[in-house]
Protein backbone atom coordinates (compact mmCIF):
# COMPACT_ATOMS: atom_id res chain seq x y z
CA UNK A 1 0.00 0.00 0.00
CA UNK A 2 1.16 3.37 -0.69
CA UNK A 3 -0.25 6.94 0.71
CA UNK A 4 -0.28 9.51 -1.51
CA UNK A 5 -2.06 12.47 -0.76
CA UNK A 6 -2.67 13.55 -4.19
CA UNK A 7 -4.92 10.43 -5.06
CA UNK A 8 -6.98 10.39 -1.83
CA UNK A 9 -9.21 12.63 0.42
CA UNK A 10 -8.24 13.41 4.06
CA UNK A 11 -10.30 10.92 5.36
CA UNK A 12 -9.00 8.30 3.29
CA UNK A 13 -5.72 9.55 4.14
CA UNK A 14 -6.57 9.21 7.51
CA UNK A 15 -7.79 6.00 7.63
CA UNK A 16 -4.78 4.66 5.58
CA UNK A 17 -2.36 6.17 7.89
CA UNK A 18 -4.35 5.34 11.05
CA UNK A 19 -3.63 1.65 9.99
CA UNK A 20 -0.35 1.93 9.20
CA UNK A 21 0.50 3.86 12.51
CA UNK A 22 -1.74 1.03 14.31
CA UNK A 23 0.36 -1.79 13.10
CA UNK A 24 3.68 -0.92 14.01
CA UNK A 25 5.30 -3.58 16.37
CA UNK A 26 6.08 -2.52 19.90
CA UNK A 27 9.93 -3.34 20.36
CA UNK A 28 9.95 -4.64 24.04
CA UNK A 29 7.17 -6.59 22.99
CA UNK A 30 6.63 -7.59 19.16
CA UNK A 31 3.84 -9.40 19.76
CA UNK A 32 1.76 -6.61 20.28
CA UNK A 33 1.08 -3.75 17.93
CA UNK A 34 1.94 0.16 19.44
CA UNK A 35 -2.35 0.40 19.28
CA UNK A 36 -2.37 -3.54 21.21
CA UNK A 37 -0.67 -1.91 23.82
CA UNK A 38 -2.59 1.75 24.01
CA UNK A 39 0.75 3.68 23.51
CA UNK A 40 -0.79 4.80 20.11
CA UNK A 41 -3.47 7.71 21.48
CA UNK A 42 -4.10 9.41 17.93
CA UNK A 43 -3.35 9.71 14.45
CA UNK A 44 -4.14 13.41 12.80
CA UNK A 45 -4.18 14.39 9.46
CA UNK A 46 -2.97 18.40 8.89
CA UNK A 47 -4.80 20.26 6.15
CA UNK A 48 -1.74 20.53 4.19
CA UNK A 49 -1.23 16.47 4.44
CA UNK A 50 0.98 16.77 7.63
CA UNK A 51 0.63 13.39 9.69
CA UNK A 52 0.58 13.98 13.66
CA UNK A 53 0.97 10.86 15.74
CA UNK A 54 0.29 11.01 19.21
CA UNK A 55 2.06 8.44 21.49
CA UNK A 56 1.50 8.26 25.32
CA UNK A 57 4.72 6.36 27.79
CA UNK A 58 3.99 3.36 29.29
CA UNK A 59 6.52 4.43 32.16
CA UNK A 60 8.53 7.94 32.45
CA UNK A 61 11.85 6.47 32.24
CA UNK A 62 10.69 3.74 29.28
CA UNK A 63 13.81 3.23 27.17
CA UNK A 64 11.93 2.26 23.67
CA UNK A 65 9.71 5.47 23.28
CA UNK A 66 12.57 6.76 21.33
CA UNK A 67 12.67 3.54 19.03
CA UNK A 68 8.78 3.70 19.11
CA UNK A 69 8.66 7.30 17.09
CA UNK A 70 11.32 5.86 15.06
CA UNK A 71 9.52 3.18 14.00
CA UNK A 72 6.41 5.21 13.78
CA UNK A 73 7.97 7.92 11.30
CA UNK A 74 10.17 4.86 9.16
CA UNK A 75 6.58 2.91 8.41
CA UNK A 76 4.93 6.31 7.91
CA UNK A 77 8.09 6.83 5.26
CA UNK A 78 7.86 3.68 3.68
CA UNK A 79 4.07 4.31 2.58
CA UNK A 80 4.94 7.50 1.14
CA UNK A 81 4.44 9.77 4.06
CA UNK A 82 7.21 12.28 3.77
CA UNK A 83 5.83 15.03 6.39
CA UNK A 84 5.45 12.92 10.13
CA UNK A 85 5.77 14.51 13.46
CA UNK A 86 4.94 12.36 16.77
CA UNK A 87 3.70 14.53 19.86
CA UNK A 88 3.78 13.01 23.48
CA UNK A 89 0.83 13.05 25.34
CA UNK A 90 0.89 12.57 28.95
CA UNK A 91 -2.34 12.88 30.56
CA UNK A 92 -4.25 10.74 31.04
CA UNK A 93 -0.95 8.50 32.19
CA UNK A 94 -0.94 5.34 30.11
CA UNK A 95 -2.51 2.27 32.36
CA UNK A 96 -2.23 -1.38 31.36
CA UNK A 97 -5.96 -1.12 31.23
CA UNK A 98 -5.38 0.09 27.82
CA UNK A 99 -3.89 -3.10 26.40
CA UNK A 100 -6.84 -4.46 23.74
CA UNK A 101 -8.49 -7.74 24.14
CA UNK A 102 -6.29 -8.54 21.16
CA UNK A 103 -3.00 -8.15 22.67
CA UNK A 104 -3.93 -9.35 25.69
CA UNK A 105 -4.31 -12.70 23.59
CA UNK A 106 -1.30 -12.12 21.72
CA UNK A 107 0.13 -11.42 25.39
CA UNK A 108 -0.48 -14.72 26.75
CA UNK A 109 -0.05 -16.67 23.72
CA UNK A 110 3.85 -15.57 23.60
CA UNK A 111 4.08 -17.14 27.08
CA UNK A 112 3.65 -13.48 29.06
CA UNK A 113 0.85 -13.34 31.45
CA UNK A 114 -1.13 -10.14 30.57
CA UNK A 115 -2.52 -7.74 33.40
CA UNK A 116 -5.32 -7.84 35.60
CA UNK A 117 -7.32 -5.23 36.07
CA UNK A 118 -6.15 -1.74 38.10
CA UNK A 119 -7.80 -0.88 41.01
CA UNK A 120 -7.79 2.95 41.38
CA UNK A 121 -8.02 4.36 44.81
CA UNK A 122 -8.88 8.09 45.54
CA UNK A 123 -6.98 9.56 48.24
CA UNK A 124 -3.50 8.39 49.59
CA UNK A 125 -2.19 5.13 48.35
CA UNK A 126 -2.33 3.25 51.97
CA UNK A 127 0.54 1.65 52.22
CA UNK A 128 0.66 -2.38 51.57
CA UNK A 129 3.21 -4.65 53.33
CA UNK A 130 1.94 -7.92 52.84
CA UNK A 131 3.06 -9.56 49.67
CA UNK A 132 1.18 -8.87 46.57
CA UNK A 133 -1.52 -10.93 45.68
CA UNK A 134 -2.68 -10.79 41.95
CA UNK A 135 -4.86 -13.62 39.74
CA UNK A 136 -2.14 -14.19 37.78
CA UNK A 137 -2.44 -17.78 35.48
CA UNK A 138 0.88 -19.63 34.26
CA UNK A 139 0.62 -18.94 30.38
CA UNK A 140 2.37 -22.29 29.73
CA UNK A 141 0.19 -24.49 31.58
CA UNK A 142 -2.92 -22.86 32.44
CA UNK A 143 -1.94 -23.65 36.00
CA UNK A 144 -3.33 -20.75 38.49
CA UNK A 145 -0.55 -21.73 41.39
CA UNK A 146 2.22 -19.24 40.63
CA UNK A 147 4.53 -17.29 42.92
CA UNK A 148 6.07 -13.69 42.25
CA UNK A 149 9.80 -13.52 42.56
CA UNK A 150 10.25 -10.09 41.58
CA UNK A 151 7.78 -7.12 41.35
CA UNK A 152 10.40 -5.90 38.71
CA UNK A 153 11.45 -7.80 35.63
CA UNK A 154 13.52 -7.30 32.47
CA UNK A 155 11.71 -4.32 31.44
CA UNK A 156 9.59 -1.59 33.70
CA UNK A 157 6.63 -2.77 33.01
CA UNK A 158 6.80 -6.61 34.15
CA UNK A 159 6.98 -8.23 37.00
CA UNK A 160 8.48 -11.96 37.58
CA UNK A 161 6.46 -15.33 38.84
CA UNK A 162 7.37 -18.91 38.83
CA UNK A 163 4.63 -21.35 38.30
CA UNK A 164 4.66 -24.27 40.95
CA UNK A 165 2.94 -26.49 38.66
CA UNK A 166 5.48 -26.93 35.68
CA UNK A 167 7.93 -24.61 37.51
CA UNK A 168 8.56 -22.44 34.29
CA UNK A 169 9.26 -18.79 35.22
CA UNK A 170 7.50 -16.22 32.78
CA UNK A 171 6.85 -12.52 32.74
CA UNK A 172 3.63 -10.93 34.14
CA UNK A 173 2.45 -7.44 32.56
CA UNK A 174 2.13 -5.07 35.61
CA UNK A 175 -1.23 -3.50 36.95
CA UNK A 176 -0.82 0.42 36.45
CA UNK B 1 49.79 -5.77 10.24
CA UNK B 2 50.11 -3.56 6.65
CA UNK B 3 49.15 -7.22 5.03
CA UNK B 4 45.99 -8.00 7.06
CA UNK B 5 44.65 -4.43 6.28
CA UNK B 6 44.89 -4.63 2.28
CA UNK B 7 43.33 -8.11 2.61
CA UNK B 8 40.47 -6.57 4.33
CA UNK B 9 40.12 -3.81 1.52
CA UNK B 10 38.84 -6.70 -0.53
CA UNK B 11 36.04 -7.40 1.45
CA UNK B 12 32.94 -5.64 2.52
CA UNK B 13 33.43 -4.81 5.96
CA UNK B 14 30.60 -5.70 8.08
CA UNK B 15 30.09 -2.10 9.01
CA UNK B 16 29.34 -0.65 5.16
CA UNK B 17 25.63 -1.32 5.97
CA UNK B 18 26.06 1.38 8.61
CA UNK B 19 27.07 3.62 5.64
CA UNK B 20 24.38 3.01 3.53
CA UNK B 21 22.11 4.31 6.50
CA UNK B 22 23.47 8.05 6.61
CA UNK B 23 21.21 10.59 7.97
CA UNK B 24 19.07 7.69 9.19
CA UNK B 25 19.41 7.69 12.91
CA UNK B 26 17.32 4.89 13.30
CA UNK B 27 20.10 2.85 12.92
CA UNK B 28 21.39 2.74 16.67
CA UNK B 29 19.47 0.64 19.26
CA UNK B 30 17.30 3.22 20.89
CA UNK B 31 17.30 5.65 17.52
CA UNK B 32 18.06 9.63 18.36
CA UNK B 33 17.56 9.94 22.53
CA UNK B 34 17.93 13.61 21.33
CA UNK B 35 14.22 13.80 20.79
CA UNK B 36 12.00 16.08 23.07
CA UNK B 37 10.58 14.28 25.84
CA UNK B 38 7.75 16.88 26.01
CA UNK B 39 7.48 17.28 22.05
CA UNK B 40 3.73 18.86 21.22
CA UNK B 41 3.67 19.39 24.87
CA UNK B 42 1.64 23.02 25.91
CA UNK B 43 4.31 24.22 28.00
CA UNK B 44 2.38 27.32 28.86
CA UNK B 45 2.77 28.88 32.32
CA UNK B 46 -0.29 28.87 34.22
CA UNK B 47 -1.46 32.29 34.64
CA UNK B 48 0.20 34.44 37.73
CA UNK B 49 2.94 32.22 37.65
CA UNK B 50 6.56 33.10 38.24
CA UNK B 51 8.59 31.18 35.14
CA UNK B 52 11.60 31.28 37.40
CA UNK B 53 10.03 29.64 40.24
CA UNK B 54 8.31 26.99 38.65
CA UNK B 55 11.42 26.11 36.59
CA UNK B 56 12.78 26.30 40.02
CA UNK B 57 10.71 23.92 41.22
CA UNK B 58 10.91 21.22 38.51
CA UNK B 59 14.68 21.33 39.02
CA UNK B 60 13.96 20.60 42.67
CA UNK B 61 11.81 17.77 41.93
CA UNK B 62 13.87 16.61 39.05
CA UNK B 63 17.62 16.77 40.98
CA UNK B 64 16.06 14.88 43.71
CA UNK B 65 15.32 11.76 41.46
CA UNK B 66 18.15 12.30 38.89
CA UNK B 67 20.49 12.40 41.82
CA UNK B 68 18.77 9.27 43.72
CA UNK B 69 18.48 7.72 40.48
CA UNK B 70 22.19 7.17 39.75
CA UNK B 71 23.11 6.39 43.51
CA UNK B 72 20.88 3.14 43.32
CA UNK B 73 22.00 2.85 39.62
CA UNK B 74 25.27 1.61 41.77
CA UNK B 75 23.80 -1.18 42.72
CA UNK B 76 23.54 -2.43 39.52
CA UNK B 77 26.01 -5.85 39.30
CA UNK B 78 26.59 -4.94 43.09
CA UNK B 79 22.67 -6.26 45.01
CA UNK B 80 22.43 -9.42 46.90
CA UNK B 81 20.93 -11.39 44.15
CA UNK B 82 19.79 -10.52 40.34
CA UNK B 83 16.26 -9.88 41.78
CA UNK B 84 17.19 -7.49 44.06
CA UNK B 85 19.53 -6.17 41.10
CA UNK B 86 17.39 -6.15 38.54
CA UNK B 87 14.37 -4.17 40.95
CA UNK B 88 16.92 -1.60 41.83
CA UNK B 89 18.11 -0.77 38.32
CA UNK B 90 14.11 -0.61 37.34
CA UNK B 91 13.32 1.90 40.15
CA UNK B 92 16.49 3.81 39.22
CA UNK B 93 15.54 4.00 35.77
CA UNK B 94 12.25 5.26 36.40
CA UNK B 95 13.37 7.58 38.54
CA UNK B 96 15.74 9.12 35.35
CA UNK B 97 12.41 8.98 33.34
CA UNK B 98 10.89 11.50 36.40
CA UNK B 99 13.76 13.49 35.89
CA UNK B 100 14.03 13.75 32.44
CA UNK B 101 10.73 15.09 32.32
CA UNK B 102 11.21 17.66 35.16
CA UNK B 103 14.43 18.85 33.96
CA UNK B 104 13.17 19.50 30.74
CA UNK B 105 10.05 21.18 31.85
CA UNK B 106 12.38 23.94 33.92
CA UNK B 107 14.32 24.12 31.11
CA UNK B 108 10.81 25.10 28.83
CA UNK B 109 9.54 27.26 31.76
CA UNK B 110 12.55 29.04 32.51
CA UNK B 111 15.25 28.86 29.76
CA UNK B 112 17.91 30.83 31.90
CA UNK B 113 18.56 28.15 34.06
CA UNK B 114 19.90 25.88 31.35
CA UNK B 115 23.88 26.11 31.15
CA UNK B 116 25.81 27.31 27.62
CA UNK B 117 26.85 24.89 25.92
CA UNK B 118 29.28 25.87 23.47
CA UNK B 119 27.97 26.70 19.68
CA UNK B 120 26.67 23.95 17.83
CA UNK B 121 26.77 21.44 20.69
CA UNK B 122 24.09 19.01 20.59
CA UNK B 123 22.65 18.74 23.97
CA UNK B 124 19.18 19.32 25.00
CA UNK B 125 18.15 20.98 27.52
CA UNK B 126 17.62 18.55 29.84
CA UNK B 127 20.93 16.63 28.91
CA UNK B 128 22.27 20.56 29.84
CA UNK B 129 21.07 20.50 32.91
CA UNK B 130 22.12 17.23 33.95
CA UNK B 131 25.49 17.07 33.12
CA UNK B 132 26.96 21.16 32.97
CA UNK B 133 25.97 21.96 36.23
CA UNK B 134 28.13 22.14 39.38
CA UNK B 135 27.51 20.77 42.43
CA UNK B 136 26.28 24.11 43.84
CA UNK B 137 23.81 24.62 40.86
CA UNK B 138 21.77 21.43 42.20
CA UNK B 139 18.99 21.85 44.40
CA UNK B 140 18.31 18.19 45.45
CA UNK B 141 17.88 17.31 48.98
CA UNK B 142 20.82 16.04 50.55
CA UNK B 143 19.03 12.84 51.73
CA UNK B 144 19.64 11.28 48.28
CA UNK B 145 23.31 11.71 48.33
CA UNK B 146 24.84 9.46 50.90
CA UNK B 147 26.63 6.50 49.51
CA UNK B 148 24.23 3.48 49.47
CA UNK B 149 26.08 1.42 52.96
CA UNK B 150 24.60 -2.19 52.90
CA UNK B 151 21.62 -3.33 51.71
CA UNK B 152 19.89 -2.39 55.15
CA UNK B 153 20.71 0.78 55.08
CA UNK B 154 19.42 1.26 50.91
CA UNK B 155 16.16 -0.29 52.00
CA UNK B 156 15.80 2.44 54.97
CA UNK B 157 16.67 5.11 52.56
CA UNK B 158 14.51 3.92 49.73
CA UNK B 159 11.55 3.45 51.88
CA UNK B 160 11.58 7.23 53.59
CA UNK B 161 12.43 8.74 49.97
CA UNK B 162 9.76 6.63 48.55
CA UNK B 163 7.32 7.27 50.90
CA UNK B 164 7.94 11.06 50.91
CA UNK B 165 7.88 11.54 47.42
CA UNK B 166 4.70 9.58 46.82
CA UNK B 167 3.65 12.14 49.15
CA UNK B 168 4.05 15.10 47.38
CA UNK B 169 3.59 13.67 43.94
CA UNK B 170 -0.03 12.80 44.62
CA UNK B 171 -0.90 16.03 45.73
CA UNK B 172 1.00 17.47 43.00
CA UNK B 173 -1.27 15.79 40.74
CA UNK B 174 -3.10 18.46 41.09
CA UNK B 175 -1.30 21.01 40.17
CA UNK B 176 -2.43 24.01 38.49
CA UNK B 177 0.54 23.37 35.31
CA UNK B 178 -0.60 20.66 34.30
CA UNK B 179 2.59 19.46 32.48
CA UNK B 180 3.58 19.05 36.37
CA UNK B 181 0.10 17.51 37.15
CA UNK B 182 0.75 14.84 34.21
CA UNK B 183 4.53 14.05 35.25
CA UNK B 184 3.28 13.68 39.25
CA UNK B 185 0.20 11.53 38.09
CA UNK B 186 2.12 9.49 36.38
CA UNK B 187 5.30 9.66 38.72
CA UNK B 188 3.12 8.74 41.97
CA UNK B 189 2.37 4.99 39.93
CA UNK B 190 5.27 4.36 39.73
CA UNK B 191 6.43 5.55 43.23
CA UNK B 192 3.48 3.28 44.76
CA UNK B 193 5.77 0.17 43.48
CA UNK B 194 9.27 1.43 44.52
CA UNK B 195 7.68 2.45 48.32
CA UNK B 196 6.10 -1.23 48.38
CA UNK B 197 9.34 -2.99 47.51
CA UNK B 198 10.98 -0.54 50.72
CA UNK B 199 8.48 -1.60 52.59
CA UNK B 200 8.45 -5.39 52.22
CA UNK B 201 12.06 -5.34 52.52
CA UNK B 202 12.25 -3.28 55.54
CA UNK B 203 9.80 -5.87 57.18
CA UNK B 204 11.55 -9.05 56.23
CA UNK B 205 14.81 -7.50 57.18
CA UNK B 206 13.05 -6.50 60.52
CA UNK B 207 11.60 -10.10 61.18
CA UNK B 208 14.15 -12.04 59.37
CA UNK B 209 17.58 -13.03 61.15
CA UNK B 210 19.43 -11.35 63.77
CA UNK B 211 22.07 -10.01 61.70
CA UNK B 212 19.57 -8.59 59.18
CA UNK B 213 17.68 -6.99 62.32
CA UNK B 214 21.10 -5.60 63.43
CA UNK B 215 21.84 -4.36 59.96
CA UNK B 216 18.40 -2.70 59.65
CA UNK B 217 18.92 -1.01 63.58
CA UNK B 218 22.40 0.32 62.58
CA UNK B 219 21.02 2.10 59.30
CA UNK B 220 17.84 3.82 60.84
CA UNK B 221 20.59 7.01 62.12
CA UNK B 222 22.57 6.80 59.36
CA UNK B 223 19.27 7.15 56.46
CA UNK B 224 17.68 9.65 59.25
CA UNK B 225 20.19 12.08 59.26
CA UNK B 226 19.33 14.11 56.90
CA UNK B 227 15.53 13.35 57.52
CA UNK B 228 14.43 16.76 58.49
CA UNK B 229 15.65 17.97 55.12
CA UNK B 230 12.99 16.66 53.49
CA UNK B 231 10.21 18.44 55.27
CA UNK B 232 12.00 22.30 55.38
CA UNK B 233 9.84 24.56 53.19
CA UNK B 234 12.17 26.74 50.85
CA UNK B 235 10.49 29.93 49.84
CA UNK B 236 9.77 28.52 46.30
CA UNK B 237 8.14 25.87 48.05
CA UNK B 238 5.92 28.59 49.94
CA UNK B 239 4.94 30.68 46.98
CA UNK B 240 3.94 27.81 44.26
CA UNK B 241 2.28 26.18 47.32
CA UNK B 242 -0.29 29.64 47.70
CA UNK B 243 -0.93 29.61 43.70
CA UNK B 244 -1.69 26.02 43.35
CA UNK B 245 1.40 24.68 41.39
CA UNK B 246 3.69 23.48 43.85
CA UNK B 247 3.46 21.66 47.51
CA UNK B 248 5.03 22.61 50.59
CA UNK B 249 6.87 20.10 52.00
CA UNK B 250 6.78 20.93 55.43
CA UNK B 251 2.45 20.14 54.59
CA UNK B 252 3.34 16.20 54.13
CA UNK B 253 5.65 16.01 57.31
CA UNK B 254 2.94 14.48 59.34
CA UNK B 255 1.68 11.85 56.75
CA UNK B 256 4.98 10.89 56.26
CA UNK B 257 5.78 10.49 59.88
CA UNK B 258 2.70 8.38 60.52
CA UNK B 259 2.99 6.32 57.57
CA UNK B 260 6.57 5.71 58.30
CA UNK B 261 5.90 4.83 62.22
CA UNK B 262 3.55 2.56 61.34
CA UNK B 263 5.84 0.63 58.72
CA UNK B 264 8.49 0.86 62.31
CA UNK B 265 6.09 -0.34 64.91
CA UNK B 266 4.93 -3.75 62.41
CA UNK B 267 8.97 -4.02 62.22
CA UNK B 268 9.24 -3.80 65.88
CA UNK B 269 11.37 -0.25 65.84
CA UNK B 270 11.30 3.13 66.55
CA UNK B 271 12.46 6.08 64.79
CA UNK B 272 16.10 6.91 65.35
CA UNK B 273 16.29 9.80 68.37
CA UNK B 274 19.51 11.02 66.96
CA UNK B 275 20.28 14.55 65.66
CA UNK B 276 19.70 15.66 62.26
CA UNK B 277 22.49 17.38 60.32
CA UNK B 278 22.40 21.20 60.26
CA UNK B 279 22.31 23.43 57.43
CA UNK B 280 25.67 24.60 56.25
CA UNK B 281 26.35 28.42 55.67
CA UNK B 282 22.23 28.81 56.85
CA UNK B 283 21.52 26.48 54.05
CA UNK B 284 20.45 22.85 52.87
CA UNK B 285 20.55 20.81 49.43
CA UNK B 286 17.41 22.97 48.42
CA UNK B 287 20.30 26.16 48.71
CA UNK B 288 22.64 24.46 46.50
CA UNK B 289 24.88 23.28 49.56
CA UNK B 290 25.64 19.72 49.48
CA UNK B 291 27.73 17.17 51.47
CA UNK B 292 30.92 15.85 49.64
CA UNK B 293 29.38 12.73 48.19
CA UNK B 294 27.21 14.39 46.04
CA UNK B 295 30.44 15.94 44.09
CA UNK B 296 32.09 12.54 43.93
CA UNK B 297 28.99 11.51 42.69
CA UNK B 298 28.52 14.10 39.99
CA UNK B 299 31.85 13.65 38.85
CA UNK B 300 31.46 10.43 37.88
CA UNK B 301 28.19 11.47 36.35
CA UNK B 302 29.31 13.72 34.27
CA UNK B 303 32.88 12.97 33.24
CA UNK B 304 31.89 11.62 29.92
CA UNK B 305 29.17 14.38 28.64
CA UNK B 306 31.69 16.94 29.92
CA UNK B 307 34.80 15.54 28.16
CA UNK B 308 32.62 15.45 24.59
CA UNK B 309 30.05 18.88 25.48
CA UNK B 310 29.59 18.58 21.13
CA UNK B 311 29.04 14.79 21.31
CA UNK B 312 26.22 12.78 19.45
CA UNK B 313 25.55 9.54 21.49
Amino acid sequence: MSVSAGTLDRQQLRQQVRGVAAAVADPELPMLTLADLGVLRDVEVEPHGQVVVTITPTYSGCPAMATMRDDLVHALHDHGVRDVEVRVRLHPAWSSAWISDRGRRALAEAGISPPGPVRRVSGPIAIDLSPTRREVRCPRCGSGRAELTSEFGATACKALYRCLECLEPFDHVKEI
Amino acid sequence: MTHIADKDLDHESVYDGLADLEGDASQWAFGTSFEDPLAGVDTTIPEGVDPADLAAYCLMLGDDALVYSHRLSEWCSNAPDLEEDIALANIALDLLGQARLLLARAGAADPRVVPALPEGSPVPAEDALAFFRDDGGFVNVRFVEPDNGDFAVTVARLLVFATWRLALLERLAGSRDPVLAAIAAKGATEVTYHRAYAGRWFLTLARGTEESRRRLETALPVVWRYYADLFASHEVDRRLDEQGVGVDPAGVAEEVGALLDRVLATSGLERPPGPSAGPVSGGTGRDGRHTEALSRLLAEMQSVARAHPLGRW
